[in-house]
């Protein structure tokens, strides 16, 4: 029955052909030595997928290989009843599992899954978020107003806002001179390193923000109300001297793209965190994995979104020193963005995501 | 062998997953210690690398600052650039890539024989492992390990009331799987994942292929009703071991429940003969469905 199959990827020298099947006395030993073969050439194809190399696998191998798992799970299902050999069911159970983690693992390439990552799933997937989206935007517009109010009341608080480093010139009672300063180009700073540290820094940040809506989301929107707070306060600083329109188009530059980023991150955390809280007919665990899933396609797109705004931050605002022209890239870029998950719809007739089986 | 006590821990880690095909497939949780070392593992490699890859930096910075300021100025942000990169993949790529990956398992699980998949659904249905559960996962593992080590590495601790604060709400997330039945960190509640082990079995030689010895060593059906299948894996396990001190006392051990004088020098013949034949009246009787499990039952 058995042709040997042609192994070239196994390295390790060949296991030697099983003895004949009738020398075994046990007729279970006759059972496993009739299939022995065929376990063996799937777990040579198995080794080869495990170690990444499909390439090297031959094509009648590949075809082969949901035929040759069926064909080892149902001697698996035969061996349980019929033999008492543990060292031939530890191997059958052992070969079954490894060749079940390969047939159903992730199946779509790289490549494939950024096409369909792009082309529509990312933004169906922000478009499902959309309530979350709406509670995480309105509660940075509140931080930026309590950053703003607490600083108007009294100067103090920024202080207490705005860590020590970030602060330098930009404090109240600082002068227009000073503080537009601030808003200028590049200074002979290194544009690329500072784009990369901008972006690693931000990625953190989104993170963190996603991560921490495990606890119900609660740490999300303080973390979103404190960050946006910074702003305000900046902001009254600004507004103070009459530098307020030419603030916000040096910050729209990269802050439409940013500060979108980290919103989607903000309502990622806040959606693992409401289907945690808020599980519904699911079970909690359910409900939570699922939730899980989709906020992490979102935070793919974060920091796809952050390397963007980085790039634009470490960039863009740095050689583009004319207001008129900041707030153009920066409008653009938020305009972008909005037809980008508002309209890009998936094209109808394609097959939805793979099933979960 | 102290199977009661060594069974015990792991039956609580032991899952069912079914295949589309209906076939049960035993799964085993990886322990809380594999995990942790796992970790270890992987952390101690990316640190490893980290520091070699920085000694190399600081050589090659120190090379350019002898030449000329100036002109080596791109040199230095490019390393600047890619110093930044390296440590920000250090933090989110390496677990990532690894466990996207066919094995799913970073260097540090392999290591220690275990895996990370899908949580079986409901009636152990067995899912797939999807790129968003593995990206979802790793996202979690900041403030699960980097927040935490990043916290305890720079004295976050001393910093008071917000300190002790911070510290207790790290700790949540790194004493989670210790409150859960399925030792699942917050990564895996998120992303419907667990890790479980994954061994690699090799297949043993058959047992029966020895000459047949049924002549020599006659076993009657009372004699070979003493003992079930527990005691049959025992005896399997003696056999392909082969250890001579632990076959002689098997050997007297069964001799002294059957009543049979135990010869010297062929313990191997002797275990051998008993075990093909008790295995053959134990799978005869699997076959019509009675089964024997040890020798009480």
């Amino acid at each position: 029955m058995a042709l040997m199959p042609s192994l070239p990827f196994f390295r390790a020298p060949e296991p030697a052909p099983p003895p004949e099947v009738e020398a075994a006395s046990l007729r279970s030993d006759r059972f496993r030595l009739a299939r022995e073969t065929d376990w063996r050439r799937l777990e040579a194809i198995v080794s080869a997928l495990e170690r990444g190399r499909v390439r090297r696998i031959s094509d009648t191998d590949l075809l082969a290989l949901p035929v040759l798992y069926r064909q080892a799970a149902s001697s698996l299902s035969v061996a349980r009843e019929t033999t008492l050999d543990s060292g031939t069911l530890a191997y059958l159970e052992a070969l079954v599992r490894r060749a079940w983690f390969q047939v159903y693992g992730p199946r779509t390439g790289l490549f494939a899954w950024a096409r369909r990552f792009l082309g529509g799933e990312w933004s169906a997937v922000v478009r499902a978020l959309s309530a979350e989206i709406a509670i995480a935007v309105a509660v940075m517009l509140a931080g930026v107003a309590v950053g703003w109010l607490l600083v108007a009341a009294d100067t103090e608080w920024f202080y207490a806002l705005v860590p020590g480093d970030f602060a330098d010139v930009r404090q109240p009672g600082a002068t227009r001179e000073a503080l537009a300063g601030t808003l200028g180009g590049a200074e002979g700073n290194s544009l690329a390193v500072f784009a990369t540290y901008l972006f690693s820094n931000n990625t953190a940040v989104a993170v963190l923000a996603f991560a921490t809506g495990f606890a119900f989301g609660i740490p999300t929107l303080l973390l979103l109300v404190f960050n946006m707070a910074l702003l305000g306060a900046m902001l009254w600083v600004f507004a103070e001297a009459g530098l307020a329109p030419e603030f916000l188009a040096w910050l729209s530059v990269h802050g439409t793209t940013e500060i979108g980023a980290i919103a989607l991150a903000g309502a990622a955390g806040l959606h693992v965190g409401r289907a945690m809280a808020f599980p519904g007919e699911r079970p909690v665990l359910a409900a939570a994995a699922e939730a899980g899933r989709r906020a992490a396609l979102v935070m793919v797109g974060v920091v796809l979104m952050l390397a963007i705004a980085g790039l634009l931050e470490g960039y863009a605002r740095q050689l583009v020193t004319d207001p008129g022209a900041r707030a153009a890239i920066g409008g653009a870029m938020a305009l972008f963005w909005l037809v980008y998950f508002g309209l890009l719809r998936r094209t109808p007739g394609k097959p939805s995501r793979e099933d979960r089986a | 062998m102290s199977t009661a006590a060594a069974a015990l821990p792991l039956d609580r880690r032991s899952r069912t997953l079914v295949t589309p095909e209906g076939v049960d497939l035993p799964l085993t949780l990886a322990s809380r210690g594999a995990r942790a070392g796992a970790l270890l593992l992987d952390l101690l490699l990316v640190g490893g690398v980290l520091f070699a890859l920085a000694a190399l930096a600081v050589l090659i910075g120190h090379g350019l600052f002898a030449v000329d300021l100036t002109r080596a100025r791109p040199a230095l942000e490019l390393l600047a650039v890619l110093g930044i990169l390296v440590l920000f993949l250090a933090r989110f790529g390496y677990f990532l890539l690894f466990e996207l990956g066919p094995r799913g398992a970073t260097p540090g699980k392999r290591a220690l024989g275990i895996r990370v998949a899908a949580r079986p659904g409901p009636g152990g249905s067995g899912r797939r492992l999807t790129a968003e559960a593995v990206i979802a996962r790793n996202l979690m593992r900041d403030v699960e390990v980097f927040l935490p080590a990043g916290f305890l590495l720079t004295g976050g601790a001393e910093a008071g009331v917000t300190g002790a604060a911070t510290f207790v709400w790290l700790a949540v997330f790194v004493l989670f799987p210790f409150f859960n039945r399925d030792a699942l960190r917050a990564g895996d509640l998120v992303a419907g994942t667990c890790v479980v082990e994954a061994p690699r079995v090799a297949l043993p030689a058959a047992l029966s292929l020895v000459e047949d010895r049924s002549a020599t060593y006659r076993f009657g059906p009372a004699e070979l009703a003493v003992y079930g299948e527990r005691e049959l894996t025992v005896l399997e396990g003696v056999l392909r071991a082969g250890d001579p001190v632990a076959m002689r006392q098997v050997m007297e051990a069964i001799c002294r429940k059957i009543g049979w004088e135990p010869g010297t020098g062929d313990e191997r013949l002797f275990l051998e003969a008993f075990y093909a034949a008790l295995r053959a009246h134990l799978e005869r009787g699997l076959r019509f469905g009675r089964r024997r499990r040890d020798k009480f039952g």
